[in-house]
């Protein structure tokens, strides 16, 4: 018997000559889109998946990791998981994960099965299958996880409907949208580099783990599962990454613009990320700077240092995140704070507890600029006086963020940069969102402002906020605003109590 | 200092053998704890011997299991049949 080829040989056979020149039609006809961006491939056998997975052990682990998480999922429901997690508020970041990332993974699916027909190297394409098939098991895994939540607990029913239509998922969308949009190459650098390598393991590291914490088992189990894929990706990413950069210098100024774009973006997307441990964990394990501590200054410029042999440096603003990591997370919790009426999601101030170790790990910073307002509005509330902000933000034209994180050098001073395109003027929130507008300006012109287009009568001919909100499927009070009061804090009290006074199978 | 590589594996049974296994050829290795995952560092190069983990599991082990219980990694990647190496070339 033939000895068995070793792991080089397998992969090399799957991905060196299974492919052809094609005679009916020359490869540029076939393969339009994988030049035009300017990006000079010499040789498409330069580029190798590390891993070197081949189709057989594809299969293989996934279906071992999707048997391990559907017998974990299957014990959580039967055994009434849902009332093991720490506290009913931690669910606010269960359903901001439905509506704003399980979307992206759909996305992710759809941009990567697009991007692997784009290629002409087989290598490529394969990673990029293998790719798109892990998003959309994504996607499924998390819909079926969370939606035993949707069972129990309120604002969970309408992710697909709010999609397109609620105000603070175009957040994500646009981020998505954009990577889409572009070419192939720069898609693969922006998700599977920028965001996945660079990242994603602020979201599926700590706040999965955080998750854990909670006593959340089915999003810690589909999410560990899912990273576990991410890792390949990310080893793609870093691959895409180091093959343009080999083969040609002309490429490395263009992917140097694309790290630095996609950098911002993806950094700008995961405050949302940040606001979730930091805010919406009841129990929290580490704080949104000190994450950013480990996963970016520490892992993330490691692989900068490391892509320093070709002449790329650190994106560029990222000085502007490291001035930003003690406050990022304060600003965004107060704007999804105020604006509670057209979220799908419920607010609250922290209680003393999660006070004082806000305190302990932002120390002077959030002492002396941001407890002071929650202690504001904690006072608010208690005189029946609960603070919404019933009208709709201006959002930034590039990342759709709310415009209201400050200077990188005064936190006391809104940061707000005007740009003008095709005799229009724009708004955009920060350096990093200008300088992508203007490198782009006929790009961003198009991007369809959320707000803007409710104030217009898009949204249903919505007059308020209420309407609004409604024309989102959401009910005022149920699915939308303050957590103390709500019908799912009262549902989580009186089954907590159940649970204490009754033995589990009692009538 | 030298840039740290990392890896990190669900703090499970099936991955408990691995973790011994690295800790074991990797000395200047720190295993960090969070709750339910732990996350390796090591300065430069962190290796997983396939023999290493076959000795603390006590079976066969093909590495590409490592897909199993990963969480994630930092580093550029060489694999073969008998050593999942991560580094940076810096």
């Amino acid at each position: 018997m033939a000895k068995k080829l070793g792991l080089k040989e397998r992969y090399a056979l799957l991905t060196r000559g299974l492919d052809w020149e094609t005679t009916y039609q020359p490869m540029d006809a076939v393969f339009p889109y994988d030049s035009y961006e300017g990006i000079k491939i010499k040789d498409w056998d330069g580029w190798a998946d590390p891993f070197r997975l081949t189709m057989d052990a594809y299969w293989k682990y996934q279906s071992e990791k999707e048997r391990k998480l559907y017998a974990i999922l299957d014990a959580f429901q039967q055994n009434n998981g849902q009332l093991n997690i720490s506290d009913a508020r931690y669910l606010s970041a269960v359903k901001l994960w439905l509506q704003g990332i399980t979307p992206l993974e759909y996305a992710a699916h759809r941009g990567f099965a697009h991007a692997g027909r784009a290629f002409r190297g087989a290598g490529a394409r394969i990673a990029c299958q293998m790719q798109s098939i892990d998003e959309l098991r994504h996607a499924q895994t998390q819909l079926h996880a969370f939606s035993h939540y949707n069972k129990f607990f309120n604002g969970f029913h309408g992710f697909a409907h709010m999609r397109d239509r609620a105000w603070y998922l175009s957040i994500p969308k646009s981020f998505f949208e954009d990577a889409m949009t572009a070419g192939p190459f720069e898609f693969v650098t922006s998700i599977s580099f920028a965001f996945e390598y660079v990242l994603t393991n602020l979201l599926f590291m700590p706040f999965v783990s955080g998750a854990a914490y909670n006593g959340d088992m089915a999003t810690t189990t589909f999410g560990f599962s899912a990273q576990s894929d991410e890792s390949r990706h990310m080893t793609l990413g870093l691959e895409v990454v180091k093959f343009m950069l080999q083969q040609h210098e002309d490429n490395v100024p263009i992917v140097q613009g694309w790290l630095d774009k996609w950098f911002w973006r993806g950094y700008r997307l995961l405050g949302l990320v940040g606001t979730m441990m930091d805010y919406m964990l009841p129990k929290k394990v580490m704080s949104w700077a000190e994450a950013w501590g480990i996963y970016w200054e520490e892992n993330g410029t490691a692989l900068f240092h490391d892509l320093g042999r070709y002449g790329i440096r650190l994106p560029k603003h990222h000085e502007v995140a490291a001035k930003e990591k003690q406050r990022l997370t304060h600003e965004m919790w107060t704007v999804l704070y105020q604006y509670g009426n057209a979220l799908s999601l419920h607010t609250w101030v922290p209680d003393d507890e999660e006070i004082a170790w806000l305190s302990e790990k932002y120390g002077a910073t959030f002492d002396t600029l941001y407890k002071p307002r929650l202690l504001f509005l904690r006072a608010a509330e208690q005189r029946g006086e609960r603070y919404y902000n019933n009208r709709l933000p201006m959002v930034c034209q590039v990342c759709q963020i709310p415009i209201f994180y400050t200077e990188p050098d005064d936190p006391l001073t809104q940061c707000v940069r005007i740009v003008e395109a095709a005799a229009t003027r724009h708004h955009c929130c920060s350096d990093g969102c200008a300088d992508i507008f203007n490198h782009e300006p006929m790009k961003y012109v198009q991007a369809l402002i959320p707000p803007q287009q409710i104030y217009r009568g898009e949204a249903g001919g919505a007059r308020d906020i209420f309407e609004y909100a409604a024309w989102l499927h959401l009910e005022r009070d149920v699915d939308t605003g303050e957590y103390r009061g709500s019908p799912d804090q009262k549902n989580w009290d009186a089954w907590q109590e159940a649970h204490k006074t009754k033995p589990a199978n009692a009538a | 200092m030298a840039d740290k590589v990392f890896i990190s594996l669900q703090n499970n049974a099936e991955a408990q053998p691995i973790i011994t296994a690295i800790l074991a050829d990797n000395p200047a290795a720190v295993l960090n704890e969070s709750p339910g995952m732990v996350k390796i560092d090591c300065p430069s190069r962190l290796v997983i011997r396939r023999e290493s983990v076959e000795a603390a599991l006590g079976r066969d082990f093909d590495l590409q299991e490592l897909h199993i219980n990963l969480i994630s990694l930092g580093g550029n990647i060489d694999e073969d049949d008998d050593e999942f190496v991560l580094y940076w070339r810096t």
